[in-house]
C-alpha cells in the first residue's frame, strides 16, 4: 500500500470531529442530529466498502447487507456475552473495538466464499447470487434462536458514540482510499474496465476479484457492527434485500468507483431523508396543506430519480476531492 | 466543491426548517410513533387513527392540564434505525412529555432505551414481546404479551372445542406470530393434545399451499393460524381449498373488517383470542365503534382499538399526575386503574396490562362473541 | 418422501410457478432488448391488479360476472400495465438510455419505490389489504387424489398461451425482427432505418401489458392485493428469469416453473428454512450453468 501519509484526511476528519462535538456539547446540535451524523457516518462506511466491490472492482453485488448482519450479530453476541457474565469488564472500549474487528472478520469469511462464485458468474447472474446469500443469511438469522430469530438479538450493550464511528469511518476511507490508488487498486480497476485485457495483461483477476469482496464484506461487517452497538439491537429485516438497494443506491447516486461521491451520497441523501420529514410536518402544521408523513418517501423517490436524470454519473461521477488523492498530498 | 456546499445549503434549511417547527409551551406535547410506511404501513395507518381520534376527543373535552394536546406523529418504517431516529426525533427536538407507540416490538426495542435514558414515559399499542417493557420502568404497554394469548388459544381449542389434533402455521419472520405459535405448542402438549403439526411460512408470501398440503395429510382436528388478518384470510382460504373442514384459532392480530372481506366463507367457523368484542354492550366499546366509523368511514380494528387505548390510559396517567413530567406520569401509570375499550386495565409490576381475554367466533360474517377467558 | 412430493404439492408448486412465469415473462423480454433490470416490473404488476380491481367493480355494476366481463377486466389490466411501463420509459429510462447501465439500474430502483409509497399514500388506494372479487366463479376438481381449481388450469393456460405468442412475435413479425436487431446492437439498428425509440417503447407496452396480465390472475388466484404486492413476486420472477437464462422467453417460463415447484417442495421438506433452500438451489443451478439453464454463454469481446 506503499504511501501512508494521511495528514489532509486526517486533519479533516478531526477538525470535523471538533466542530460536531463542540456543537452537541454546547447544545446546538441535539441528540436527534447526532443520530442522523451517527447513521450517515455509518452509511458512509457502507457505501464506500460496496465501492469497492462495485465501483472500483466492477462486480454486482445486490446483498452487501448480509455481509453487515454477520459483522452485527457476531459482534453483537461477543457483547452480549460478555456483558452478561460481567458487565464489569466492559468499562473500556477495549473489548468492544475487538469484537467489531472479529465481527468484520466474520464478514470477511463469508465475503471470501461469496467471492468465489464471482469467479464464474458476471454481471447479473452475479448480482442474483449474491442476492440470494444475502437472503440465505437472513433465512438463517430467523431460525437460530440462540440469537433472537424473529425477536432479534437483543440487549446488545450500547458502546457506539459519535467519537467511535467518526474513527472506524476515517480508518475506512483511510485504507480503502490507499487500496484504491495503489497498485492493488489499479488492478481492481483493470478488472472493472476489461477483465480479459486485464487477464491478458497479467493481472491475477481471480485473486483481486475475492480480494474485493473480502475487503468491502470485512468493512460492511465492521458496520453492521457499530449499528447494532448504536441501536441495542440487531434485527434480520434489518438486513434485507431492501436495505442492500438503499446503500446501492448511495454508491450509483454518489458515482461509481468514487469514494468521495460515496461519502456525500450516504449524508446527502441520510440527511434528505429526515429534512423531507420535517418539512413535510412543517408543510401540515403551518401551512395545512393535507399531506402526511407517509408522502415523505415519495418525494424521496422523485428526487432520487431526479438526480439519477441530472447527474446521470452520480454526483461526483469518477472523480474524487482532492483530500482524497494520494499524489496531491505528496506534493 | 459546489456538491459540498449544496450539502451545507441543504443542512442550513433543515436546521431553519426544525426550528421554526418548535412550537409554544402552550399546549401539552404527545408523540406518537408508528410504520405509516413500508410493509407494515396498514398496520401503522390504524395505529395513527386510533391516536388520532384519542387526541380529538381530549381536546374537544379541553384538552389536558388545561392545555390543548398536540400530536407529533412520527413514521418509523417498520425499521429499528428509524424507530430509534425518531425516538431522539420527538423527545429532543419536538420535546414531547410523553410517547405512545411503536407497533413492532423490534422497532419499540430500539426506540424504549432512548424513552428510558431520557425519562419521557411511554407506552406502546401492540408489542407483544415481553422484554419490551423490562427495559425500563418508563416504558408500558397496552397489549397481552405473547405468551398469554397462545396459551388461551391452546385451552379453548382443548376444552371448548375438544380437539386431539392441532397444528400451527405462522410467519417465520414476525416475532408476534411466531411468539403466538410457540405458546399454544408448549400448553398443548402440556395439555396432554397431539401436535401433528407446525409449519412456517415466509413474510410477504402468498401462497401457503405447500405447508397447509402437509398440515392437512395429518387431519388435525383445529388449525392455530397465529398471523395477522390480511395472512389468515388467505391461509383459511387455501385451507378450505385443500379440503380442511375443521376451526381455526388464532389471535388477536384475526381483529379487522377486512377478514371476512377478503376471507369470506372460509373463515367462516374460526375463532380468535381478543381483547374485547365489537358487541360488548359498555358503552365506550359501542361509542368507540360508531365514532371511529363516523370519523373514518371503515371499521376499527385491533390496532386501531389499542391505539386509542393506549392514548387514553397516557393522558388520564397525565391528567391524574397533574404536571408534565415524566416521572410524575410514570408514578400515574403505574397507578392507573381505567376503564377503556379493551377491558379495565390495571398494569402489574412489569407493567403490563392484566385484563382478561375474549374468545370471537366469526359466524355469518359477524364477530360474535363466545366466551370470556381470564388468565 | 410421499408427504414432500405428492400430487398435490406438484400442483401446488405448478400454480405458484404459473404466476412466477407470467410476471418473469415480462421481466425478460424488457431484459433482452433494453438490457435493464427494470425492478419496477413487480410494481407494474401490482398497477395491473389494482386497475383490475378497479374496472371489476365499475363494470360490474352494470353487468353480470360473465365471459365479456372478465375479457373487459383483462383488457384493462394489460392496458394499466402498459401505459405505467410507457410513462415509465418515457420520463425515467429514455433520458438515460445511452448512459451507463447502472444508472438506469438505480433510477429502477427509484421507480418502483415511487410507485409503491405513492400508491400507499394515495388516500383511495392506501396501504390496507383488499380482498380481490372472484372474477371468474372458482370450482374446485380432484384429480388423481390432488385438489384442484379452475384458476391453475387457467393460470397454466395463460402463461403457455402467452409464452407462444410472445416467442411467436419475437421470432416470426417485423416488429420482433426489429426488437431482436435493436438487442443486438441499437446502433447498428438506427443504421438500417429502424426507430429505436419506437421499438424499446413497444418492448415497454408490451411487457407493462404481460405484468397487469400477470396481476390479474395472481389477484384472481391469491386474493389478496396491496400497494407492496409486487416486491416479492417481481423478486421471484427474476430470479426465475435469470435461472432460465436472462433475454430467454421459454427460458424464463422454465425457470419459474423450477422456483415454484422447487420453493414449494422445500417448504413441504422443512417449512422453516424454505426459503433459504430455494435460494440454494437457484445458487447450485447457476454454479453449474453460470448463464442459466437456457442461456447463451457469451464470449468477451475485447
Amino acid at each position: 500500500m506503499g504511501n501512508l501519509k494521511l495528514p489532509r484526511m486526517l486533519i479533516a476528519t478531526a477538525a470535523f470531529w471538533a466542530v460536531v462535538s463542540i456543537l452537541n456539547a454546547t447544545g446546538i446540535l441535539n441528540g436527534y442530529f447526532m443520530i442522523i451524523i451517527n447513521r450517515s457516518l455509518i452509511f458512509v462506511i457502507l457505501a464506500v466498502s460496496l465501492n469497492l466491490i462495485n465501483g472500483i472492482t466492477g462486480q454486482f453485488s445486490l446483498g452487501h447487507m448480509g455481509f453487515a448482519a454477520v459483522g452485527a450479530y457476531v459482534s453483537g453476541s461477543i457483547t452480549t456475552l460478555i456483558f452478561k457474565l460481567s458487565p464489569d469488564t466492559l468499562a473500556g472500549n477495549g473489548i468492544f473495538v475487538v469484537a467489531i474487528v472479529i465481527g468484520g472478520l466474520a464478514a470477511g469469511f463469508v465475503g471470501f466464499l461469496i467471492g468465489f462464485p464471482s469467479l464464474r458468474l458476471k454481471g447479473d447472474y452475479l448480482a442474483i447470487m449474491t442476492l440470494g446469500f444475502g437472503e440465505i443469511i437472513r433465512t438463517i438469522l430467523n431460525n437460530i434462536d440462540a440469537v433472537g430469530g424473529p425477536r432479534g438479538l437483543l440487549g446488545i450493550p450500547k458502546f457506539s458514540n459519535f467519537t467511535v464511528i467518526v474513527a472506524f469511518a476515517f480508518l475506512t476511507i483511510a485504507i480503502l482510499r490507499n487500496l484504491v490508488q495503489s497498485s492493488h487498486g489499479r488492478a481492481m480497476l483493470s478488472i472493472r474496465e476489461n477483465e480479459l485485457a486485464a487477464e491478458l495483461a497479467g493481472v491475477d483477476t481471480t485473486r483481486y476479484k475475492v480480494l474485493g469482496f473480502i475487503i468491502g464484506a470485512f468493512f460492511a461487517g465492521v458496520a453492521g457492527g457499530l449499528l447494532a452497538h448504536l441501536l441495542q439491537i440487531a434485527h434480520p429485516t434489518q438486513y434485507g434485500f431492501y436495505a442492500s438497494a438503499l446503500v446501492l443506491i448511495m454508491v450509483y447516486a454518489g458515482g461509481m468507483g468514487s469514494l468521495t461521491g460515496s461519502v456525500i451520497a450516504a449524508f446527502t441523501l441520510t440527511f434528505l431523508t429526515e429534512g423531507l420529514r420535517v418539512g413535510i410536518d412543517w408543510l401540515k402544521d403551518t401551512v395545512g396543506l393535507p399531506v402526511g408523513t407517509e408522502w415523505t418517501m415519495v418525494i424521496y423517490a422523485i428526487l432520487l430519480i431526479l438526480i439519477m436524470l441530472f447527474r446521470t454519473e452520480g454526483l461526483m461521477g469518477m472523480r474524487e476531492a482532492k483530500i482524497l488523492i494520494i499524489a496531491e498530498e505528496t506534493k | 466543491m459546489k456538491l459540498f456546499a449544496m450539502v451545507v445549503v441543504l443542512a442550513v434549511l433543515f436546521t431553519g426548517a426544525t426550528l421554526v417547527s418548535c412550537g409554544g409551551s402552550t399546549e401539552f406535547k404527545l408523540g406518537g410513533v408508528g410504520p405509516v410506511t413500508g410493509e407494515a404501513a396498514t398496520f401503522g395507518v390504524s395505529t395513527k387513527q386510533g391516536i388520532e381520534m384519542a387526541v380529538a376527543e381530549w381536546n374537544a373535552k379541553g384538552g389536558v392540564l388545561g392545555k390543548q394536546i398536540k400530536l407529533y406523529f412520527a413514521d418509523d418504517k417498520g425499521d429499528p434505525a428509524e424507530g430509534a431516529t425518531v425516538y431522539t426525533k420527538l423527545i429532543q427536538q419536538d420535546k414531547v412529555s410523553a410517547i405512545v407507540g411503536t407497533v413492532m416490538s423490534k422497532v419499540t426495542l430500539a426506540g424504549a432505551p432512548i424513552a428510558q435514558s431520557s425519562k419521557v414515559p411511554m407506552i406502546s399499542p401492540t408489542s407483544t414481546n415481553e422484554k419490551v417493557t423490562q427495559v425500563g420502568d418508563f416504558i408500558y404497554r397496552a397489549c397481552f404479551i405473547d405468551p398469554f394469548q397462545g396459551t388461551v388459544g391452546a385451552m379453548f381449542a382443548f376444552n371448548d372445542l375438544k380437539a386431539k389434533k392441532a397444528a400451527c402455521i405462522f410467519d417465520v419472520g414476525n416475532d408476534y406470530t411466531k411468539g403466538l405459535s410457540e405458546a399454544f405448542k408448549a400448553k398443548w402438549e402440556a395439555l396432554g393434545g397431539q401436535l401433528v403439526g407446525y409449519e412456517a411460512h415466509a413474510t410477504g408470501t402468498t401462497d401457503f399451499k405447500a405447508q397447509l398440503t402437509k398440515i392437512i395429510q395429518q387431519k388435525p382436528d383445529v388449525l392455530y393460524v397465529s398471523d395477522y388478518y390480511n395472512d389468515v384470510a388467505l391461509i383459511a382460504k387455501q385451507a378450505r381449498e385443500l379440503g380442511y373442514k375443521g376451526p381455526l384459532v388464532g389471535g388477536d392480530g384475526w381483529d379487522s373488517p377486512e377478514l371476512v372481506k377478503i376471507g369470506g366463507a372460509a373463515v367462516e367457523n374460526g375463532f380468535f383470542t381478543n381483547h374485547y368484542s365489537p358487541a360488548d354492550i359498555r358503552p365506550i366499546v359501542q361509542d368507540f365503534v360508531k365514532k371511529f366509523k363516523d370519523k373514518y368511514n371503515a371499521e376499527p380494528d385491533a390496532l386501531a382499538a389499542l391505539a386509542y387505548d393506549a392514548t387514553y390510559i397516557m393522558l388520564n396517567a397525565v391528567k391524574t399526575a397533574g404536571k408534565a413530567d415524566g416521572s410524575a406520569i410514570r408514578d400515574a401509570l403505574a397507578k392507573t386503574d381505567l376503564g377503556v375499550v379493551s377491558g379495565q386495565v390495571k398494569f402489574d409490576a412489569n407493567r403490563n396490562p392484566i385484563k382478561s381475554a375474549v374468545i370471537i367466533e366469526i359466524k355469518g360474517g359477524k364477530q360474535v362473541y363466545k366466551t370470556t377467558v381470564n388468565p | 418422501m410421499g408427504s414432500i412430493i405428492n400430487a398435490q404439492q406438484i400442483v401446488n408448486g405448478l400454480q405458484l410457478g404459473s404466476i412466477y412465469a407470467l410476471i418473469a415473462l415480462g421481466y425478460t423480454m424488457v431484459y433482452g432488448i433494453v438490457r435493464l433490470i427494470n425492478f419496477a416490473h413487480g410494481d407494474f404488476y401490482m398497477l395491473g391488479a389494482y386497475a383490475a380491481y378497479g374496472a371489476f367493480f365499475v363494470f360490474n355494476s352494470f353487468m353480470p360476472i360473465s365471459g365479456p366481463l372478465a375479457f373487459i377486466v383483462l383488457v384493462i389490466a394489460m392496458g394499466g400495465g402498459g401505459a405505467i411501463a410507457l410513462l415509465a420509459n418515457r420520463f425515467a429510462y429514455k433520458p438515460l438510455r445511452y448512459k451507463p447501465k447502472l444508472s438506469s439500474l438505480v433510477t429502477a430502483i427509484g421507480v418502483s419505490m415511487f410507485l409503491e409509497y405513492f400508491f400507499s399514500a394515495l388516500p383511495v388506494i392506501g396501504p390496507s389489504p383488499r380482498g380481490f372479487p372472484e372474477i371468474i366463479p372458482k370450482q374446485m376438481y380432484t384429480f388423481l387424489g390432488a385438489e384442484i381449481s379452475n384458476y391453475v388450469v387457467i393460470d397454466i393456460a395463460v402463461a403457455a398461451i402467452l409464452m407462444i405468442s410472445l416467442t411467436f412475435l419475437i421470432q416470426r413479425t417485423a416488429l420482433g425482427r426489429a426488437m431482436r436487431a435493436v438487442s443486438q446492437d441499437k446502433d447498428a439498428a438506427k443504421l438500417m432505418g429502424i426507430d429505436v425509440e419506437r421499438i424499446i417503447s413497444w418492448t415497454f407496452l408490451i411487457g407493462g401489458a404481460f405484468a397487469g396480465a400477470a396481476g390479474l390472475l395472481a389477484g384472481m388466484t391469491y386474493p389478496r392485493i396491496q400497494p407492496y404486492m409486487g416486491i416479492l413476486p417481481g423478486l421471484k420472477a427474476f430470479i426465475a428469469a435469470v435461472l432460465g437464462g436472462i433475454g430467454n422467453v421459454p427460458g424464463a417460463v422454465l425457470g419459474a416453473y423450477i422456483m415454484g415447484l422447487a420453493e414449494t417442495f422445500a417448504n413441504a421438506y422443512n417449512s422453516l428454512l424454505g426459503e433459504g433452500i430455494a435460494f440454494v438451489i437457484l445458487i447450485l443451478v447457476l454454479l453449474v450453468r453460470p448463464t442459466g439453464i437456457l442461456g447463451e454463454k457469451v464470449a468477451d469481446k475485447i
